[in-house]
């Protein structure tokens, strides 16, 4: 797979004004994300999980360090459109970035911004909505709409730009879970039928456990990075920095500790309860075993 | 409660008016009011009345949104109206004590009062039957000669779309804020002017924090979305003047034609 993005030793810290010590995010951090995955960034409040984010489109620069995406440098400030057009950022408040008043003006609002000829931005518009599934309110306004659709005009904003990446930040976090799933099938059809990157962070370890790869951020730096069956074993590693497993890990992991056997890299609901089935046929099979012994006593 | 607010007045409809590109319809309704302004003949503004009527027939809109359009604005008819009659010098009419009504004044009176009445309604026409959008679009293109004395246009109306954006959603905002303020005892709705001004600050300030929030989250959003201001810019909806906007424009001129007609042959 090729590197799509790759940060070498960057460092970042937020300079306050006239305040001598700023406050340092990360330092000498090392990440790269490939060509077409779809990958996942944990970490509680304030591990510098957003802000590693805002430097994958330039919106911030490294201090130190060298961010490359698609071979471009960041600090390069001719290719600097050319970056942000090739990697979309989706926010959490889909309120605060849908610029216009109609839906399909709001999904033009980037390629009208690249100067595309106004028949091309028809065509994509077009295509973007459909992509997202909310053609039938082209024509309405935005604050009609409900949390999830507001946030797939959004994307659409964002794919109609056709970039290559799409870094979404928390665009889960304000809806409620219908708009949740509606937002999580539209982002896991980008990246499977697409083949659009996808860096997703958030704070739902369910969301996490779809992707092809987590990492984990703590205080600035990469904790863990593999893929969600392995990173979510490591269950007491991750309690210990504020995070949480999916709930079905969260079962299986508990039922262990206390004494059952079960294996620990169930991720899905659907997972969970095949095993738990088998766990009460074996059980329910062992104490039939048991009395057969006692009865032939 | 404040849900009820309309942002604008616009009545979605497919009328040859609502058709009409924007451009033209601003153009229309400034030709209407240079109309309205040059008739010197109470007379001649019946030409103002009857094309008001014509206009709002072809609309679709219905009448009694003229009556609504011009309640805000009776007050000051009633006192142009008071000031004409009174204090205008000429031919007495009616001569009671020192009140004195003179023809020249009672003229000018109707004059003045049929043609704010024609003013208001006619320009509220526009915004029946333009979408906001719609009006800025237009706005923004027909003021583009005026880049080159450097005023900054498209700024202008991107400022101008992004303030009709987020108006239904600081009055959500602002609703929340009140029934957060509600729920933990502030009284907005007794007291007099100086108390129920103040009851609005721990609604304010809340609304201008989460706005300075807003704008900056959209400000960044704005910028991964490539936004460099005007230059280079496109637009996905190109407006283009059809038959029916020049047809609409020979009425218009027309029209003022035959006011000026009238005043010559009143006069």
């Amino acid at each position: 797979m090729n590197d799509f993005i790759e940060a070498r030793g960057i460092s970042f810290s937020y300079a306050m004004e006239d305040d001598p010590n700023p406050i340092r995010v990360f330092e000498n951090l090392d990440f790269t994300i490939g060509q077409g995955e779809l990958v996942a960034i944990l970490g509680h409040n304030g591990s510098g999980k957003s802000t590693l984010a805002k430097h994958f489109n330039a919106i911030l620069l490294p201090d130190e360090g060298q961010l490359t995406v698609d071979g471009m440098d960041t600090q390069d400030n001719d290719k600097l459109y050319d970056i942000r057009q090739e990697v979309g950022m989706v926010f959490q408040n889909p309120d605060n970035q849908i610029v216009a008043t109609v839906v399909e003006e709001d999904v033009a609002f980037g390629l009208e911004n690249m100067g595309v000829e106004p028949s091309e931005i028809r065509r994509r518009v077009d295509q973007a909505l459909e992509s997202v599934g909310i053609s039938e309110y082209k024509t309405h306004a935005p604050h009609r709409l409900s949390g999830g659709q507001k946030q797939r005009v959004a994307i659409a904003g964002i794919i109609a730009m056709r970039p290559r990446c799409i870094v979404l930040d928390e665009p889960t976090a304000m809806l409620d879970p219908q708009g949740r799933c509606e937002v999580m099938r539209t982002i896991l059809d980008l990246n499977r039928n697409y083949g659009i990157t996808i860096v997703l962070i958030t704070h739902y370890m369910d969301e996490a456990a779809q992707c092809d790869r987590v990492v984990v951020m703590d205080s600035g730096a990469v904790l863990l990075d593999s893929t969600p069956k392995e990173v979510f074993s490591h269950v007491k590693m991750l309690k210990s920095v504020g995070l949480d497993v999916p709930q079905a890990t969260e079962i299986c992991y508990e039922l262990n500790k206390a004494g059952y056997t079960m294996p620990t890299e169930v991720l899905s609901v659907r997972d969970c309860a095949d095993e738990l089935q088998k766990l009460i046929e074996r059980t329910y099979a062992a104490k039939r075993k048991a009395a057969k012994l006692g009865g032939k006593k | 409660m404040l849900r009820d607010i309309t942002i604008g007045q616009y009545f979605p409809g497919q009328s040859p008016i609502h058709k009409m590109d924007p451009r033209m319809k601003i153009i229309a309704t400034l030709l209407y009011i240079v109309m309205l302004f040059v008739a010197s003949h109470p007379l001649s503004l019946i030409v103002g009345i009857a094309m008001l009527v014509l206009m709002y027939r072809v609309s679709g809109i219905p009448m009694k949104m003229i009556t609504k359009s011009l309640k805000p604005v009776v007050p000051i008819i009633i006192f142009t109206s008071v000031l004409n009659i009174f204090f205008v010098s000429g031919d007495p009419l009616f001569q009671f004590g020192f009140i004195e009504i003179t023809r020249q004044g009672l003229m000018l009176a109707i004059l003045m009062s049929v043609r704010i009445l024609c003013l208001i309604a006619g320009s509220s026409l526009l915004t029946y039957t333009t979408s906001p959008i719609e009006l800025t679009d237009a706005i923004e293109i027909l003021l583009n000669p005026l880049k080159k004395v450097k005023v900054p246009v498209h700024e202008l109306s991107m400022m101008m779309t992004i303030a009709l954006r987020f108006i239904p959603t600081l009055i959500e905002e602002t609703d929340k804020i009140m029934n957060a303020q509600k729920a933990r005892g502030a009284d907005m709705e007794s007291g007099g002017l100086m108390q129920r001004a103040k009851a609005l600050v721990p609604i304010l300030v809340p609304l201008f924090v989460s706005s300075f929030r807003r704008a900056d989250e959209l400000a960044m959003a704005m910028e991964c979305r490539c936004y460099r201001g005007g230059d280079g810019r496109t637009r996905m909806k190109q407006l283009h003047y059809s038959h029916r906007d020049w047809i609409a424009l020979c009425i218009m001129l027309v029209s003022i034609a035959a006011v000026l007609l009238l005043n010559r042959i009143l006069a």
